[in-house]
């Protein structure tokens, strides 16, 4: 915020314009890694997400040398104020260039006004929510992993579609999971599905043995979990011990991640069906860099998340050194949605006009015990969902930026 | 004695004033916010000797009104505030008439339900956004014509308020209400005995309080553009405990030293991740156990300890 070296790096930059050679802000590129650290979310973000990051760079570096790319990474603790203060400092003081990863969707949010404000970049992978690319979305953001609409849309079609064509929803009694539970039974219900109940549960809940009763009574084949986190893992456990899916019912959870099944045992969480984006035993690209990954994490193997960070740091030094500047955040993004994306990990892609990354998802069921044959073989893959159908159309979302 | 204070007031107004020169603006007024919102807890145990653990509800729910009003209803910021200011001090009044009948332990506990109470609620109510919260609060000038949109004019709007709410606090210990207050701390029942409708006191001091805590939380979300349930948490009343009590329960500095050691710590160790939290119980065991009376009790100590005949400054 010292004017003078403010005042020196404009002049520089500048300068440096004019110049035939890369013109990049300090000297080189710097990427903060802002995600949960030590809570809930650690496991399928955190730690892993700083390694992935940096593992991304690394790559491209061996591909392409020449950049000077810097990783730097804190703890957010899952709150919007403390995410803003370290976003606005980072933008501030310690000049870095794009903010990735932004698990929760409050953070996310808080950080994607900043960066607008700042003209920097956020590429958000951790986050659900759709209003990033709805009505909040800005030039300066993408979202790349998953989002909230994708995954409603993903489990209640993909399910209805292959049999399970009566609900019954489990719902946090909050503004997120009410907005899954509306997106998803719509779903269900327009593709000729029907709802026979919802039991809304308070946030966060303990005790789900009576909510529990009332969905095993309502005779519904597929239970939809509209909760997340801790609420989620354990409404399985109980389930589980209530025999739900041993009795004929289908656990639907709506946001799950591979470290939710791993923790939960396969035992406990056998026939969970669900959405992602990512899953490390699809492909051997896939699963060698899992290994790596889980040599270097403890043995943890990675989330679509920790992925979703690999891929939009590859993107984003695609665009940059392409663009030779990473100066003004919204020309890097515009570039970004101009290009194809192609990595190791997600593949070919596109992102949209709305700042949302368009890729395929995958519908999953957990395996049973006697059918996983090795450490994390967890999924088998029930559906594909093409990149087509997967993502809330361009022009339902609101975003001020798509032209109508 | 008083000298002495004027001068130390006059030395610290002065750093304050070229402090963002040097240091972050951002992270000043965050310092700043919570500063404030420490010096209104302190309000309560340094000298009336309530230890409330609610007072998240009333810098959160302040915090949500701030932003409420001002994004959603366009009122003037300063309009804005003020008005989160007064809706905290009138749920201090509801919250003060049902707790400040017991003591201790029952005290902490009641103000503490009734701030889960208000968190529920919080999340539920449509205007606060759930999870996400109130997120992009405009920053629009102050009485029409100053622009606080750059973080340094900002910063000038926050002290302001800060040095308004501080100097009411310092005003308040130190008039004849002030003495009440502090007679009720050390000995209520001679205090009802010499005439004291005790109960009237504690409540005007828990009123104003309440009414600081939300004036230092909607100014924190007109800083952060936003309003999150982390400042209704509980973890929010525990972390102003802990300020508190770092930097000298009872004396009218302590809150601001304490506020601004743990702001520091969460701001520049958070690449530690959670050790952080791990030091922050490590600091808190260690004040509790060796040095009492907090860092600015101690100094307050030594100093009256080489003059000899006067009392630590309260």
């Amino acid at each position: 915020m010292r004017p003078s070296r403010l005042m020196l790096g404009v002049a520089m930059a500048g300068l440096m314009a004019s110049a035939a050679h890369a013109d990049m802000t300090e000297g080189g590129i710097k990427i903060g890694v802002l995600t949960d650290m030590s809570g809930t979310y650690s496991d399928l973000s955190g730690g892993g997400s700083v390694w992935s990051a940096k593992k991304a760079v690394e790559d491209y570096l061996k591909a392409k040398p020449g950049l000077k790319v810097e990783v730097i990474a804190a703890d957010h603790q899952n709150k919007a104020d403390i995410s803003a203060n370290t976003a606005r400092q980072w933008y501030d003081v310690d000049k870095v260039d794009v903010i990735v990863d932004l698990v929760t969707s409050s953070t996310a949010l808080a950080v994607n006004q900043i960066a607008k404000e700042k003209n920097k970049v956020a590429l958000v992978s951790g986050a659900a929510s759709s209003a990033l690319t709805g009505k909040d979305c800005t030039a300066n953001t993408i979202h790349w992993t998953y989002d909230t609409w994708a995954l409603a849309n993903g489990t209640g079609s993909a399910i209805t579609k292959t049999g399970g064509d009566s609900w019954f929803f489990l719902t946090a009694d909050y503004a997120f999971g009410h907005a899954l539970e509306k997106d998803t039974a719509a779903v269900v219900e327009k593709l000729g599905g029907k709802v026979m109940g919802k039991v809304r549960h308070p946030f966060p809940a303990q005790d789900f043995s009576s909510f529990l009763l009332q969905a095993q009574a309502s005779k519904a084949k597929i239970i939809g979990l509209a909760n997340a986190g801790a609420d989620t893992t354990n409404a399985i456990k109980q389930a589980s011990e209530f025999g739900i899916v041993a009795g004929g019912q289908n656990l639907a959870g709506l946001l799950v991640f591979i470290t939710d099944v791993h923790a939960l045992g396969l035992k406990t969480s056998q026939g969970l069906i669900f959405t992602e984006s990512w899953y490390w035993d699809a492909n051997d690209t896939n699963r060698a860099f899992a290994k790596e990954y889980a040599a270097a994490n403890g043995g943890k193997y990675p989330t679509m998340v920790h992925a979703g960070v690999y891929s939009s740091v590859i993107h984003y030094l695609k665009a940059v050194e392409d663009l030779k500047s990473d100066a003004d955040g919204a020309a890097v993004v515009a570039k970004m949605k101009a290009m194809p994306t192609d990595d190791k990990l997600y593949g070919k892609g596109t992102v949209r006009a709305d700042g949302r990354k368009i890729h395929d998802m995958y519908l999953f069921e957990v395996k049973k015990p006697e059918e996983s044959k090795g450490p994390w073989d967890y999924y088998k893959t029930r559906a594909t969902i093409p990149a087509t159908e997967a993502w809330r159309p361009l022009d339902a979302g609101e975003c001020p930026l798509v032209k109508k | 004695m008083r000298s002495r204070e004027t001068m130390i007031g006059l030395v610290l107004l002065g750093l304050l004033l070229v402090a963002p020169l040097v240091i972050y603006p951002v992270f000043l007024m965050k310092v700043l916010c919570f500063a404030l919102f420490a010096c209104a807890f302190n309000l309560l145990i340094g000298y009336v000797g309530l230890l409330s653990f609610g007072h998240a509800m009333f810098f959160g729910f302040a915090a949500y009104v701030a932003g409420h009003t001002i994004k959603v209803w366009g009122w003037p910021t300063e309009v804005g505030i003020l008005a989160a200011a007064l809706i905290a001090a009138a749920m201090g009044l509801v919250v003060g008439l049902i707790a400040i009948r017991r003591q201790g332990i029952y005290f902490a506990m009641v103000t503490l339900a009734l701030s889960q109470m208000v968190y529920f609620f919080c999340i539920q109510a449509k205007f606060t956004g759930g999870e996400d919260g109130i997120q992009a609060i405009p920053r629009r000038p102050v009485f029409g014509f100053i622009d606080i949109s750059k973080d340094l004019t900002l910063y000038y709007f926050v002290l302001a308020i800060f040095l308004v709410g501080f100097l009411l606090i310092y005003r308040t210990i130190h008039s004849p209400f002030g003495q009440v207050l502090k007679a009720i701390r050390e000995n209520e029942p001679r205090a009802i005995s010499l005439g004291y409708r005790v109960d009237q006191y504690k409540l005007l001091a828990f009123v104003l309080s309440a009414g600081l805590a939300g004036l230092a939380g909607a100014t924190k979300a007109i800083v952060f553009q936003l309003a999150s349930l982390t400042d209704v948490q509980w973890q929010m009343s525990g972390e102003v405990v802990l300020m508190t009590l770092v930097g000298g329960m009872g004396t009218v500095l302590g809150p601001v030293v304490g506020a601004g050691i743990i702001v520091a710590m969460q701001n520049y160790l958070k690449g530690l991740g959670e050790w952080v939290l791990v030091i922050q119980g490590i600091i808190f065991v260690l004040t509790v156990l060796v040095f009492r009376r907090g860092v600015v009790g101690e100094i307050w100590a030594l100093l009256s300890r080489s003059k000899p005949g006067q009392r630590p400054g309260a």
